[in-house]
């Protein structure tokens, strides 16, 4: 624009706005976060000894790395089940007139405009013992007994692939937004059909859409505390509740700590992946 | 899928499309192309040029009509298997995708090998003169490298006719003459039925063995560039080919060949009856082209005043007044010594042969 005077660099006026939001990081995002790391530093509960003892006893004892897999398992049927199901919404919207768009970004949003309590309650109506599902069924004649849906795997999957599909749809249909319709059609004049034009054209150049939805949906699907919990029942333990019960049950406060510092690295491990991969497609270069 | 062959004849047969709103995009067109023919499409925006373009190549199903492609009819074919080459207006090569992989795209959906792929990229590359580029990404290609490549990769698969949808539209004045120049070469080389959609008139007439102008959906004139030019059979394509001066006058006398008209400017002149009969005592509009006007001497012709005079380099063009008000442009040669016309001087101005003055039924 020209506007600003060239001796003042325009990034100066960014940095300055936002110190607020430093700030804020600062005092309560950075600062608890290093108060987290000293805290699993600890050997004993009262703060006297310091050491790796918590950390050597999470990564020695088989119970918690399990909770650990089977949570980052978890992260990736959700990611899966949401990618899956999402690339096709996304797909059909941007092949739609615009009325169908406003309901379909309406269906996509829906679940955002509720509370997670109340949708997680929801899916346990459906998925119950004399739920929805199973009702349906047996009245069909299909089964004689109720299906086990609830406190499973299945059933957590089901309603945390639900609860997120949001953060897999948009970045999604903003990925394909971008693509050039003709260059659907320049594949189809070379000769190639639908399938090949999916996976030569298409999906490669919705990559940056994909990483971001999975990443999203990933780091959601994995912390969601609520519906772990409600859907998972007493039977199925992930790590927020893990973390919850050394943390406010058994006043486990290093060993809590440490939990989550491993947590978060896990998870920043399985948010570089996906990033890495995507760097590595030269789609990525065109967003 | 059967296969693919230049030069093979494109036949658009009574072919009419109708929008879901029920509006007309292109209503009975007729075109029997020959095989190794170039077309032109010419047309203003919206006048379903690209519509046509579409559905020969199998995007848009007609709601009425044949389109035969050498003796198959196409009709039930999904563009993928037509075998019908297309280079976009903006080229839409695959960005993610290097020049060669581009160019070979097609090959691979023909299960062609690697290894061939790969040779008939590179020799495709070299009849666009771009073989050192098969390693780069289209952006890294100017626009002018750009439509090359798309040029190679829709030759690639040895389509049966090449269609060009507006392909000289992106690029600046000096490059689209060198780009047009090579499509030619490489049209003649290749021997491949050619149709280029364009809204540029010059294009259309330096590119193109026939030229079909359209108006609002309708076919409105098929022929050579020559005829299209010169002998227009409508009013709609003689102003929008090249620029004319439109006379309002009254037919005196008419048979087949010949009408005496009546201008309003005040002269009577012999047009050539075009587009439809005339009928004597009917209002007329007499369509002369700037560069078949000339100044006379003698009392022929009818009188005007000089406005403006613009040398243009190789013409001078005159803005002339005449004696009923209007304005008529007049296109002179610079040969020699062109004489200086002065502001306000009267002059006196006829066609240069009846044939080059074209009469066509005034529309009320």
């Amino acid at each position: 624009m020209g506007a600003a005077p060239a001796s003042r660099d325009v990034t100066s006026y960014g940095m300055g706005l936002a110190a607020p939001l430093a700030l804020f990081f600062l005092v309560f995002f950075v600062a608890p976060l290093l108060q987290l790391l000293w805290l699993s530093l600890h050997n004993d509960t009262v703060g006297l000894h310091w050491g790796l003892g918590q950390y050597l006893h999470f990564l020695t004892d088989p119970f918690s790395l399990g909770v650990l897999g089977s949570t980052l398992l978890l992260g990736a049927e959700v990611t899966a089940v949401c990618l899956v199901l999402g690339f096709p919404i996304a797909w059909l919207y941007q092949r739609v007139g615009p009325k169908l768009q406003t309901i379909i970004i309406l269906i996509v949003l829906l679940p955002l405009l509720t509370s997670v309590v109340v949708r997680t309650f929801a899916w346990i109506v459906i998925l119950g013992r004399q739920g929805i599902i199973n009702a349906t069924l047996q009245s069909l004649g299909i089964i004689d007994t109720p299906l086990k849906l609830l406190y499973t795997q299945f059933g957590v999957v089901i309603a945390l692939a639900q609860v997120q599909m949001p953060l897999m749809t948009l970045p999604l249909i903003t990925a394909l937004g971008r693509i050039d319709p003709n260059l659907d059609d320049a594949s189809c004049s070379l000769g190639a059909g639908s399938w090949r034009t999916f996976f030569r054209i298409v999906l490669p150049l919705s990559l940056p859409g994909v990483i971001a939805g999975c990443t999203l949906t990933y780091a959601a699907a994995i912390t969601a505390f609520i519906t772990q919990s409600l859907i998972g029942g007493g039977q199925m333990l992930f790590m927020p509740m893990y973390l919850y019960q050394q943390a406010s049950t058994l006043q486990n406060w290093p060993f809590a700590a440490a939990i989550s510092i491993i947590f978060l690295l896990a998870v920043l491990a399985v948010v570089s992946v996906f990033t890495t991969i995507g760097r590595m497609s030269r789609g990525y270069g065109d967003a | 899928m059967a296969d693919a062959q230049s030069g093979r004849s494109l036949v658009v047969d009574a072919v009419t499309h109708r929008y879901p709103s029920g509006a007309l995009a292109v209503e009975n067109i007729n075109l029997d192309i020959k095989g190794g023919e170039i077309i032109a499409l010419l047309g203003p925006s919206g006048c379903g040029k690209t519509t046509l373009l579409r559905i020969i190549a199998g995007f848009i199903a007609q709601t009425q009509g044949r389109i035969i492609i050498g003796d198959d009819i196409v009709d039930a074919l999904p563009p993928n298997k037509r075998a019908v080459g297309i280079v976009f207006q903006n080229y839409a090569l695959f960005p993610h995708l290097s020049i060669s992989e581009n160019v070979a795209y097609g090959l691979a959906a023909r299960g062609i090998d690697k290894a061939a792929r790969q040779r008939e990229a590179q020799r495709l590359l070299e009849l666009v003169q771009l073989p050192t580029m098969a390693e780069r990404l289209p952006r890294q290609l100017s626009g002018g490298q750009q439509q090359r490549v798309a040029l190679a990769r829709a030759l690639a698969i040895k389509p049966s006719i090449l269609l060009l949808d507006e392909p000289f539209a992106a690029l600046d004045k000096n490059l689209r003459l060198d780009m047009q120049i090579e499509v030619k070469r490489l049209q003649r080389v290749s021997g491949i039925t050619t149709l280029i959609v364009t809204h540029d008139q010059e294009e259309a007439l330096s590119m193109a063995d026939r030229v079909a102008v359209l108006s609002h959906g309708k076919l409105e004139q098929f022929g050579s560039p020559s005829d299209v030019y010169d002998r227009p059979q409508t009013l709609f394509v003689n102003t929008f080919v090249g620029s004319t001066n439109r006379m309002p006058g009254v037919v005196v006398s008419t048979d087949r060949t010949a009408a005496k008209v009546r201008l309003d400017a005040g002269a009577e002149i012999i047009a050539r009856p075009a587009g439809g009969t005339l009928s004597e005592g009917g209002r007329v509009t007499v369509c002369i082209r700037p560069e078949h006007l000339q100044f006379v001497g003698d009392e022929t012709g009818f009188a005007g005043v000089v406005g403006m005079s613009l040398p243009l380099g190789a013409t001078v063009v005159h803005e002339v007044t005449t004696a009923d008000g209007s304005g008529v442009k007049v296109s002179q040669a610079r040969i020699g010594e062109t004489r200086a016309l002065e502001n306000g001087a009267a002059v006196r101005l006829a066609p240069l042969a009846p044939s080059l003055a074209n009469a066509f039924p005034a529309t009320l």
